[in-house]
């Protein structure tokens, strides 16, 4: 139960287009659509009738009897959550013989129920107390005596919450929670009649079971029997502040829930458009990284990478970063300096960061770490589509019929949009996951993917190309949308049609059998409404580019483009990947995806920023250690994200960054990259934040402060600091005011500002005169840049092969509990379900080396080697391993090559040809790693 | 070697517009040059493709020529 609960309606509401009907409910009429229930309706009316198994954001249960009503001309008290309304119909809600049936009921339950109601954790904030209340109990006939459930052992296995099964009153809203909101079914009622109990999984403990720690069983108990630990801890909340979450680009709504400036839990918001109510395990509870030791709130500054810190006062930091990189200016030139933004940061202060270095700098070397991920997502859609970005709203998979999930792993990735989607396949839509990887979705509770096609790593243009040959060949294509709304495609149905695209081809490039191929085909082709959702199995290749535009080829020949339903998705990986690139952050855009070679742009710009604009593309980020490397490149600014850790082939990563003559880090913890910094200026946390983050379907959310900044200055404000103290006037008195800018000099951004935010909760971009109010669905009428245009997509193999030396190829992933490099999530609990990167490897592959479950395995490759435990894994097919990268020690991108994606340059993180070898050698990057850790 | 990266990006992109006609592949490949990388980058290419002579893909050559650097 949440500190200030939404008005609970019972149940769901049924079908919105549904015809209406009218009834009376304790004398008033009410009309409502068709399909409500009796309790929804009363509710509606204002009349809340008692109840205890019942919440509107699960299914009618009927089991808990309070919610008993009596109809006119009806026989029996009927549950009102199970009895749909229907036209003319007059209930009593309040009669004597019902309010005495609940004074029962109620005894009955509290007769099996801890008396301790003054002093148990949830006071003021438990359902079951408030009833009993309500419905009055003017006797308590059965005493404690006898059999009953109040010595039964609690479970605190959970780092993040307690079941105490003496105040569990069986009411299944937990089991239902985990069945139909998070879609794991890990929970269940066990045994009969009293002997009923829920359990987690086969009697296991939670921290044992297939329980995913989403919390949606927290919030759903009407008692203290499933409670946040931080509650029993510290007790309940006083004030509340909605705010987003900072993890995963699927954005969630959160009311943060505080006691003055300590945080007591994350309530996800019932009416967070990403998330409606649902939240994951690093969301609703991991956020205790913003508290712990290892933050670091000081400014501190070194000359050299091998002294030790000095703390130092802001004005100091700042002006020494400013001479310095006025310095390295002078003698190097304009553009030995650049900046790198943040995904993990608002859009305001990613904002201000290109803006100083564009107007401070006086170049364009900006980059973000989108540069790493779906930086291929931005070139490819709009190549197509005309736009960078995803297509749909996260609402519109339940209009789904096929689901194609391509090189994403959404229930570790992006767990609550997972959550959505398994929803859609239980109610009956199909599923094709292209993966080489069977991951969870393949087969899982009341889900199994019509069709698993698992692809050999670097191979998905040819399977994009195949799946397209089958709708060309076949006579699938849908030639009405491709007439009138589409470009190019004579060409391009000529290229797809030759039969070296067919699957029957494809089947020896990818591994994959050519009849499931053309299967998957047709199944997506002919839904009704056929969806794409893809991530960074898709973005990560050599030809990450080229499979986006096969994507939106795909979408766009099958007429699955501009309606709910359908579209191509991109998942992203950090909370602001989208946002971070909206803002300018690609050095050879400006805000709003605009070149900077575009003179009428620039100009806007130029006069509003009172600078001149280079019209040339800067430095990418392999670009800019390329050349540091070279010499002409000599400063950067790295704005929360650690590079030294997240990008491909550490040593060359290394050897660059040592070769700076200035390094700025700005984070939250002194992470791999500030171990070679020279500059480190502490970032606030999410709680502290005030800004907005752009989320993978495009949704602009508030970022609201909880506490003040714990560093004493807003993170926003320091490269504004920056570029002052270079000679570059640039100041802002709340970020509302950058946001205004925002809107001034971006199209698509007009309409946004944080009182329309405040007002709509959050909007969707494009929002301007147009659209006020966002926009869901992108591309309904015409493409945004006109006629979407079908591209060429030649299949170019990686050179990135398996050979005798190094047989095996090595794709990387995330896990559900930690989160990419995992410097927030390892300084959390979750390092309990992932406290080590692991090399899952197939039993072939592992017998043939000798390598048994558990062993220490030596991973190598032509750029480096590293070590790690191997699971022996019948998810991995034979020739390809898989880890995470979760973990500094692990050093997984030790061995990732340089190779990347021909357009963006996003690095091919998921091919990498390696040897495996049982036991481990000391090798000088694991010292190094292992000395750095122990530092 | 530091400016390797600039000649097999430019292979790469040439790679992925081969399906062209070689002036049309060309003018594609200089414009996304053009679209997309940092001057220094260009002049990397550019020394490159000059100290390969006639090792360097006639295409990539002509696609230097092109950008006129």
């Amino acid at each position: 139960m949440t500190l200030y609960a939404d008005h609970d309606l019972g149940t769901p509401a049924p079908a919105q287009d549904a015809p209406p009907l009218t009834l009376e409910i304790d004398g008033v009429s009410v009309t409502v659509p068709q399909g409500t229930s009796v309790m929804r309706a009363a509710a509606l009316a204002g009349i809340d009738v008692p109840k205890l198994c019942a919440t509107d954001s699960l299914d009618a249960f009927g089991s808990c009897r309070l919610c008993l009503v009596e109809v006119e001309g009806g026989r029996g008290t009927p549950a009102s959550c199970t009895t749909p309304c229907a036209d003319g119909m007059k209930v009593n809600t309040r009669t004597d013989k019902v309010d005495k049936l609940r004074q029962s009921v109620m005894e009955l339950y509290l007769s099996d129920h801890p008396t301790d109601c003054q002093t148990c954790s949830p006071t003021g904030g438990c359902e079951l107390q408030d009833l009993a209340t309500t419905v009055g109990l003017p006797d308590m006939r059965y005493g404690l005596e006898g059999i009953n459930h109040l010595n039964l052992p609690v479970d605190d296995s959970n780092p993040y919450f307690t079941f105490d099964p003496t105040s569990c009153i069986s009411c299944s809203r937990c089991v239902r929670a985990c069945g139909e909101i998070q879609g794991t079914f890990a929970l269940t009622i066990e045994g009969r009649g009293f002997d009923s109990k829920v359990s987690a999984s086969a009697g296991e403990t939670f921290l044992e079971s297939e329980c995913v720690s989403c919390g949606a069983c927290v919030a759903a108990c009407p008692t203290s029997a499933l409670q946040e630990n931080s509650v029993i801890e510290l007790g309940l909340p006083t004030r509340t502040v909605k705010t987003t979450c900072a993890y995963c680009g699927v954005g969630c709504s959160f009311n943060a829930e505080l006691q003055g400036d300590e945080l007591i839990r994350m309530v996800p918001d019932k009416t967070g458009g990403a998330n409606e109510g649902h939240a994951c395990v690093k969301g609703r509870f991991a956020y205790g990284y913003a508290s712990h030791e290892d933050r670091q709130l000081n400014p501190m500054i070194r000359e050299r990478i091998t002294d030790d810190w000095q703390v130092v006062d802001w004005d100091t930091a700042i002006n020494y970063v400013a001479q310095k990189m006025k310095t390295i200016q002078t003698e190097h030139g304009v553009g030995a300096i650049g900046g790198i933004t943040s995904s993990r940061t608002t859009n305001e202060e990613v904002y201000v960061v290109q803006k100083m270095v564009r107007a401070a700098f006086g170049n364009n070397n900006v980059d973000t770490c989108a540069r790493v991920c779906h930086s291929p997502t931005g070139y490819g859609l709009k190549q197509t589509f005309g736009e960078s970005a995803g297509t749909q709203d996260f609402r519109s998979v339940a209009k789904a019929d096929a689901i194609v999930v391509i090189g994403a792993n959404p229930t570790d990735g992006h767990p609550v949009f997972a959550s959505r989607m398994k929803r859609r396949l239980r109610e009956g839509a199909q599923l094709v996951v292209i993966d080489p990887r069977r991951i969870d979705l393949v087969r899982s509770p009341h889900i199994e993917a019509a069709y698993h096609l698992p692809l050999a790593p670097g191979t998905n243009v040819a399977m994009v190309n195949a799946l397209a040959h089958v709708v060309v060949t076949e006579g699938l294509v849908d030639r009405a949308f491709v007439d009138a709304r589409c470009e190019d495609f004579d060409g391009w149905a000529e290229f797809i049609s030759s039969p070296e695209h067919s699957p029957e081809v494809a089947q020896e490039v990818t591994g994959v059998p050519a009849e499931d191929i053309r299967a998957a085909a047709r199944l997506y082709a002919t839904a009704e409404n056929g969806a794409i959702y893809y991530g960074l199995g898709v973005t990560e290749h050599s030809q990450g580019s080229t499979m986006v535009m096969g994507m939106a080829n795909l979408a766009m020949a099958t007429g699955n483009i501009g309606r709910e339903g359908v579209g191509v998705n991109p998942l992203r990986g950090q909370n602001n990947v989208q946002g971070s690139c909206d803002m300018g952050s690609f050095p050879h855009e400006l805000p709003g995806y605009r070149h900077v070679s575009d003179d009428a742009v620039r100009e806007v710009f130029e006069k509003l920023w009172g600078t001149r604009i280079t019209p040339t593309p800067g430095l990418r980020i392999p670009n800019m250690f390329d050349s540091a490397l070279d010499g002409s490149f000599r400063g950067l600014y790295v704005q929360g994200e650690d590079i030294a850790q997240s990008d491909p082939n550490t040593s060359h990563v290394y050897a660059s960054l040592k070769s700076l003559d200035l390094l700025v880090v700005q984070d939250l913890f002194l992470n791999e990259t500030a171990q070679l910094a020279h500059v480190f200026l502490p970032g606030t946390s999410f709680l502290e934040k005030d800004g907005t983050f752009t989320n993978a379907e495009r949704r602009i959310n508030r970022v609201r402060p909880v506490m003040a900044p714990a560093t004493g200055k807003h993170e926003w404000q320091i490269p504004c600091d920056i570029a002052q103290a270079m000679g570059y006037d640039m100041s802002y008195d709340d970020p509302s005011q950058i946001m205004d800018e925002i809107a001034t000099l971006t199209p698509t951004f007009k309409g946004v500002s944080f009182a329309r935010l405040d007002a709509l909760g959050s909007v969707q971009w494009p929002c301007n005169d147009e659209a006020p109010e966002g926009t869901p669905t992108m591309h309904v009428e015409d493409f945004t840049r006109g006629k979407g245009r079908f591209m060429v997509t030649t299949f170019v193999p990686t050179t990135e092969r398996a050979t005798r030396k190094f047989p095996l190829i090595l794709t990387t992933g995330r896990i559900l509990s930690q989160y990419n490099v995992g410097a927030q999530t390892r300084r959390t609990p979750n390092v309990m379900w992932h406290a080590e990167d692991i090399l899952e490897i197939h039993a072939s592959d592992a017998e043939m080396r000798g390598i048994h479950d558990g062993d220490e395995v030596t991973i190598t490759s032509r750029t480096g080697e590293t070590v790690l435990r191997a699971v022996i894994s019948d998810r991995m097919p034979p020739g390809v391993v898989y880890t995470t990268f979760h973990y500094p020690l692990s050093g997984a991108n030790v061995v990732t090559t340089d190779n990347s994606d021909w357009a963006t340059n996003c690095p091919e993180y998921k091919v990498t040809a390696v040897q495996v070898t049982v036991g481990t050698g000391l090798h000088d990057t694991d010292v190094e790693l292992a000395a750095r850790a122990a530092r | 070697m530091i400016t390797a990266p600039a000649l097999r990006l430019a292979g790469d992109i040439l790679a992925q517009f081969r399906h062209l006609p070689d002036d049309q592949a060309v003018d594609t490949v200089a414009n996304h040059i053009r679209m997309f990388w940092d001057p220094r980058m260009r002049a990397q290419l550019l020394e490159l493709a000059t100290s390969a002579g006639a090792d360097c893909d006639p295409l990539v050559s002509r696609v230097v020529t092109s950008l006129g650097d």
